[in-house]
């Protein structure tokens, strides 16, 4: 996370009597996985329930339980809630999305997803064909990612106070003997993989919103992530981690890496993949693809002499045929990601801050 | 993606580059009119790979930037009006008037909206005939015609429930006063690309002669703005003084009849104030006589509210080219673009939030911790 809050510092050495943030009401720009969503966590929710495992910051919780045979065992446990809007767009649905979002979170600590909670928000008046079409959706997703639904729960609100549908669903997976991803772990010459092209949630999100249209549909990019990450952890035990940048988009994630390992990272523009689609829109909305949501992808942080194994396992995978390399973790600059740009020359990458508003022009 | 790849070359720009440093002899200092190439500059560090002795100072043209204080605080008050739906750009919504922004507004109930065009706003008023839309028209000659052809279609459609609040400024006059400035140290211009694709060339011919800087219409890609600067710098190493178009795959110099003759229509020529400027003489647009029970501003009675700005900022120098982000004391510290404290930190086109957004902030001061990142030899160029 970048240092962009005023009193941030002193927050973050456990000395600050201030108060805790700038705004006295939740504003939207605090959901949009960027430094006011950070602070929220960091200064908010951080401190009231303190604990080394909340602490770490991970996509999941890596717990260990002890058996009856006294032989720990690790599991992995998350949890995540949708709101999207329109419920339903091209490449997929809440339901789709609220399955694969966290199995995604699961998969990406290295843990096998196996059981799934949800808990469905309907507004009065949903229509019921709606929530049918929803839930047949939820349930082949389970299926397509190898997981059950074991336990849920419905409420439902008065017209007008919720939109439609909102889905939290959680998740315990288990965690191989032995791995231990964390994003902590990137050393320097680390390579830094992507799985495919950026953006392409955010922007068919927003091309349904905003009524633009593409010669073909652009579609989200909304999968389970599950069976790729197993194909390069077999491909490959060493990889130090794992994230999907899902909101706030890549440079989200790149920053809460370079934030939590204390190292640098350098990124080279000409290498984003980035499907002609998603720039175009992105130009049209004065958008930056770096920041825009995705659902189906993932970054990995990998020893350099590792890095072509895991490429070659990604690239194998139906999820990964576009993976590439897009930049490496350095020693210098601790904290920041730095991106050369196209013509040659660099920027600093940083969080979102609030929302991401269109230009005016 | 045509037109967008061959203009973000790198090989075009490395050339660019070279011939630049090859024409140029000496210091000189060239102003971006437009806030959309300063976003570029910062964006692919085109600062950087073109030599030292050349200084691109960051020029007024960013219109969320530029509306005073005193229209934001007018825009609040009626977005707090019962029965209001008050529709903006996207990016007026994070500028602060004298009591938070927009978006804080919204989040205590107001109902505000992000319109990708004010003709979805128009439509708006058409749904919902019980309700007011008011729009807010800010901008420079760009969003003008856009503006003006909402004000006359709702006119048309006899929207009464329509109607906009206006702030529109012109570039031509803010040049001229950063050119009769005390201390002015600009010596060209790279024109305001999208600006000229709506008004032409024409008018900015009188200025480059009157006040002998060479003007170069330039686009917005790092390569157009590469061989702007080549332009300008081959004008001024020889002592000339016109207006030239490196945009011209989208600038004609007659510009766009249609849409300025729509200009002309619902708009005439006002005087307008520009934040952390002042008042420019005819520097604006307003709504004509005749279109005035679409006036926002009259129908609201929001006229008399005025406002003070902060004492620290130095936008305005940075606005008129005087100083740069860097020299502000705030700047990246009590000013960010979660807490701005003034024009050119409000939008991503301003000058200080495009340096802080591409991390500016960063690279001078090292991060939290002490580290001091060695960030000086950034940028192939230099």
């Amino acid at each position: 996370m970048t240092a962009t809050a005023p009193g941030f510092d002193a927050v973050l050495l456990g000395t600050c009597p201030v108060p805790q943030a700038q705004y006295d009401r939740i504003l939207l720009g605090h959901g949009s996985g960027g430094t006011l969503g950070n602070d929220l966590v960091r200064k908010l929710f951080l401190p009231a329930f303190a604990n080394p495992t909340l602490s770490a910051l991970e996509d999941q919780a890596t717990l260990s339980l002890h058996g009856t045979k006294g032989a720990a065992q690790s599991i992995a446990f998350t949890t995540d809630s949708f709101v999207v809007k329109p419920i339903f767009f091209p490449g997929g649905d809440i339901g789709r999305l609220a399955v694969h979002g966290t199995v995604n979170d699961l998969a990406v600590g290295g843990a096998t997803p196996l059981f799934l909670s949800a808990a469905f928000i309907l507004e009065e008046g949903l229509a019921l064909s709606d929530l049918k079409r929803i839930v047949a959706s939820m349930r082949e997703a389970c299926d397509e990612a190898g997981v059950t639904l074991v336990t849920g729960d419905t409420k439902v609100v008065d017209r007008g106070k919720g939109d439609q549908i909102f889905i939290t669903t959680a998740g315990i997976g288990v965690v191989p003997e032995g791995l231990a991803l964390s994003i902590k772990n990137a050393r320097p010459g680390d390579r830094i993989l992507i799985s495919g092209t950026i953006g392409d949630h955010g922007i068919a999100i927003m091309s349904v919103r905003e009524g633009i249209e593409f010669e073909t549909v652009l579609e989200s990019d909304s999968a389970a992530l599950n069976g790729l990450t197993r194909a390069m952890l077999e491909a490959c035990p060493t990889i130090r981690c794992m994230r999907d940048p899902t909101r706030g988009g890549l440079s989200s994630s790149l920053n809460e890496l370079a934030d939590a390992s204390r190292m640098g990272v350098r990124l080279d523009e000409s290498l984003l993949p980035l499907k002609p689609e998603v720039k175009a829109a992105c130009e049209m909305l004065g958008l930056d693809p770096l920041y825009v949501a995705n659902e189906g992808k993932l970054i990995a942080v990998v020893p350099p002499d590792d890095a072509a194994r895991v490429l070659a396992a990604m690239r194998r995978h139906p999820l990964g045929r576009n993976a590439v390399q897009i930049g490496e973790v350095v020693e210098d600059h601790p904290g920041m990601v730095i991106m050369k740009s196209v013509v040659g020359g660099e920027r600093v990458v940083t969080m979102l801050a609030g929302e991401q508003l269109p230009r005016i022009c | 993606m045509k037109y967008l790849d061959e203009y973000r070359d790198a090989a075009a720009a490395r050339k660019l580059a070279d011939a630049i440093a090859r024409t140029v002899t000496r210091p000189w200092v060239i102003m971006e009119v437009c806030g959309g190439q300063t976003h570029t500059i910062v964006k692919y560090g085109v600062d950087r790979v073109i030599p030292d002795c050349i200084e691109l100072v960051h020029g007024p043209g960013c219109p969320v930037c530029v509306t005073p204080l005193e229209m934001i605080d007018r825009a609040h008050a009626i977005a707090s009006r019962p029965g209001v739906i008050f529709c903006s750009f996207g990016d007026m919504l994070r500028v602060p008037g004298s009591n938070g922004d927009l978006l804080q507004l919204k989040s205590r109930g107001s109902n505000i909206r992000i319109v990708y065009s004010p003709l979805d706003a128009v439509n708006l008023a058409a749904a919902n005939p019980d309700r007011k839309v008011v729009f807010f028209a800010i901008g420079f000659e760009t969003t003008a015609p856009p503006n003006a052809m909402a004000v006359w279609l709702a006119a048309k459609r006899n929207l009464k429930n329509f109607s906009v609040l206006v702030s529109h400024v012109t570039v031509p006059p803010s040049m001229t006063a950063i050119l009769q400035s005390p201390g002015n140290r600009v010596q060209g211009f790279l024109g305001p690309g999208h600006v000229c694709t709506v008004m032409g060339f024409e008018e900015y011919e009188p200025i480059a002669r009157r006040y002998r800087v060479p003007v170069v219409v330039t686009g917005f890609e790092p390569v157009d703005m590469l061989e702007g600067v080549l332009m300008t710098v081959r004008q001024l190493e020889a002592g000339t003084a016109t207006v030239e178009n490196q945009y011209a795959r989208a600038v004609r110099r007659e510009g766009n009849a249609q849409s300025k003759k729509l200009i002309e229509d619902v708009f005439e020529i006002c005087d307008r104030k520009w934040r952390g400027v002042g008042i420019i003489p005819k520097s604006g647009y307003k709504l004509r006589y005749e279109y005035r029970d679409h006036d926002a501003e009259r129908l609201y009675e929001v006229a008399d509210i005025q406002a003070n700005e902060s004492t620290v900022c130095i936008s305005g120098q940075i606005l008129r080219g005087l100083k740069k982000p860097h020299d502000c004391t705030a700047f990246g510290k009590t000013c960010t673009p979660q807490t701005p404290l003034g024009a050119t930190m409000v939008s991503s086109e301003g000058a200080c939030a495009a340096y802080h957004a591409y991390g500016r902030h960063l690279e001078a001061t090292g991060r939290r911790n002490g580290h001091q990142p060695e960030l000086v030899q950034i940028g192939g160029g230099k």
